[in-house]
């Protein structure tokens, strides 16, 4: 029941106990159990919303860079990564496979703030061997919703 | 000039479901529950084998039953999931949909005033296939204390000498009534005894919320009687690809595959390549699918509990069949009504049959939003005729 509840709260985190509990066949308070429970061991880290910013006035600039580190005797990549997840500007780190260590993910208002940050605050890290910034040109997809195309009922009408 | 036509065909009624579609075409901002295919895209590994092997130039036909890795894949799929073993190469034929399974089942199995037993409310091509097969229909009107599944003693009323063909279609459409293994064994120790072929069709055996789906072929004495129809349309979402198959006994598939290769040829061969990787790689999606699926039963269930509408649960298939009765109008009266005032189309249960009369056919093959906006104008529509009543 718990991946259940997941993979409902996941796409929709407004939904009501009530509409839930419908949905699963269980009892509302159950449910609410269910959910208190995943929240205190941290199964449920967070509740967001998915904003496409792009359809407001306001601007948003975001990054994705790929970066080298020198893993630290006894503490692998995780210190690096601390110091890089600490800034605000940092919307996501991952440490992954391939010709890269870390996989940064920045958000700011304007190219120039990303650049500089990049610049003055990030690749002054003593650990860091080097990066290189990807500015996002257009986003089509995100936390598995298409941000652009909206859902139509192309079925046409046919008999029996 | 001549009449060109045959008396036979003219004679058949078209399917009730079209005429409320026409007019729902027209109409702005009107909602459907009418129609009977998955909301889902096939799944995209699914689409990308098709794009596959187009791009590999396979679009040659291919041999009459189908191809062979396709029907290697269904036998392992139905000993699988169904627990009944066939030959790949001479008990499986691979055709249009289930529909035509349907259609040359009966076209092989029928001589001229053989009896076919078929159970309604159901799926409405049973009927005038059994006709055009020079078959004659006998209907069963299952009943909704029942929770319309097929009882041993209505079966055992409708058999004359003359009874050949079981039609068996579990889960059920338009009721989303199962039948679960205690009541198959019932319907099978019938069958052997009075010496009757079944065709189950079950093209909705994936879509099943209770238990798992049983297959009357797996029951003793069953699999040499009966011709089990699937297809991929409803499991994977797969309506327009058109493909479904038939397994058998070996004599009557030999026989389908006659009829099929003199009308058909072949089933789409770029359809057959999806398939494959449907079978191999499928089972995920499958499970997706039929969650949201229940959670849009089990609403709806809620919504139609919450109005006081009177409604057995369902558990198989993509519909739900309320019972409106208590408004005193016919099924196809309380359709037009609700779709003039409301907006929303449903069909009337007497598509589906006589015994459908008093009762609606809602698919929940729709997205949840959708459905709910829908409960919500039904349930003011409800409220005004019992408030109509009350006067």
């Amino acid at each position: 029941m718990n991946e259940q509840i997941l993979s409902i709260i996941e796409k929709n985190s407004r939904i009501d106990l009530r509409e839930l509990s419908i949905l699963l066949g269980m009892e509302e308070i159950d449910v609410a159990n269910e959910i208190k429970k995943m929240e205190e061991e941290g199964i449920i880290a967070g509740y967001h919303t998915l904003v496409n910013w792009e359809k407001t006035s306001i601007e948003k600039v975001n990054a994705l860079l790929e970066v080298r580190v020198t893993p630290q005797r006894g503490r692998g990549f995780d210190c690096v990564a601390e110091r890089i997840y600490k800034y605000p500007e940092v919307t996501a780190v991952y440490l992954i496979s391939g010709g890269f260590d870390l996989l940064v993910s920045l958000e700011g208002k304007t190219l120039k703030e990303v650049s500089t940050f990049v610049s003055e605050k990030l690749s002054t890290l003593e650990d860091i061997l080097s990066i290189s910034t990807h500015f996002v040109l257009k986003k089509y997809k995100e936390h598995g919703s298409i941000l652009e195309k909206k859902y139509e009922d192309e079925r046409e009408q046919f008999t029996p | 000039m001549r009449n060109p036509l045959s008396d036979q065909i003219v004679n058949i009624k078209p399917s009730g479901i079209r005429k409320f579609f026409d007019i729902v075409q027209e109409m702005k901002d009107a909602i459907s529950l009418g129609v009977g295919e998955p909301d889902f895209d096939t799944p995209w590994h699914i689409r990308d084998e098709g794009i596959y092997s187009l791009e590999k130039g396979k679009t040659f036909y291919t041999s009459n039953s189908g191809l062979k890795e396709l029907r290697e894949e269904i036998c392992r799929y139905v000993e699988r999931k169904y627990h009944v073993s066939y030959k790949w190469n001479s008990d499986v034929i691979i055709t249009v949909g289930g529909s035509e399974a349907i259609d040359i089942a009966l076209r092989a199995m029928l001589n001229p005033g053989d009896e076919v037993i078929i159970p309604q409310p159901s799926y409405v091509s049973y009927e005038p296939c059994t006709i055009l097969a020079g078959g004659k229909p006998v209907i069963i009107d299952l009943k909704a204390e029942n929770e319309f599944r097929l009882t041993e003693a209505e079966l055992r009323e409708a058999i004359t000498d003359k009874t050949k063909i079981l039609v068996l279609p579990f889960p059920n459409n338009p009721t989303g009534a199962i039948m679960e293994e205690k009541d198959l064994l019932a319907i099978a120790k019938v069958c052997v005894e009075k010496d009757i072929f079944v065709i189950s069709d079950e093209i909705y055996a994936e879509l099943t919320y209770k238990g798992q789906h049983v297959s009357i072929a797996s029951l003793p004495g069953m699999q040499e009687r009966t011709i089990l129809i699937n297809g991929f349309s409803k499991a994977f979402a797969m309506t327009g690809w058109r493909l479904g198959y038939a397994c058998g006994p070996k004599e009557i598939i030999a026989q389908m595959t006659k009829i099929h290769q003199f009308c058909i040829m072949c089933a789409p061969t770029t359809s057959q390549y999806a398939a494959v990787e449907a079978l191999k790689n499928g089972d995920e999606d499958v499970e997706k699918m039929r969650e949201a699926y229940n959670q849009r039963r089990r609403f709806l269930l809620h919504s139609f509990k919450e109005m006081g509408l009177e409604c057995f649960e369902p558990f198989g298939a993509f519909y739900v069949f309320p019972c409106i009765k208590e408004f005193g109008m016919t099924s196809e009266e309380f359709a037009t009504r609700l779709l003039e005032e409301e907006k929303v189309a449903a069909v009337p249960g007497t598509a589906f049959g006589d015994s459908g009369e008093g009762f609606l056919r809602i698919s929940y093959a729709y997205s949840l939003e959708r459905l709910k906006l829908a409960m919500d104008r039904i349930g003011h529509f409800v409220n005004r005729l019992r408030e109509e009543q009350n006067k």
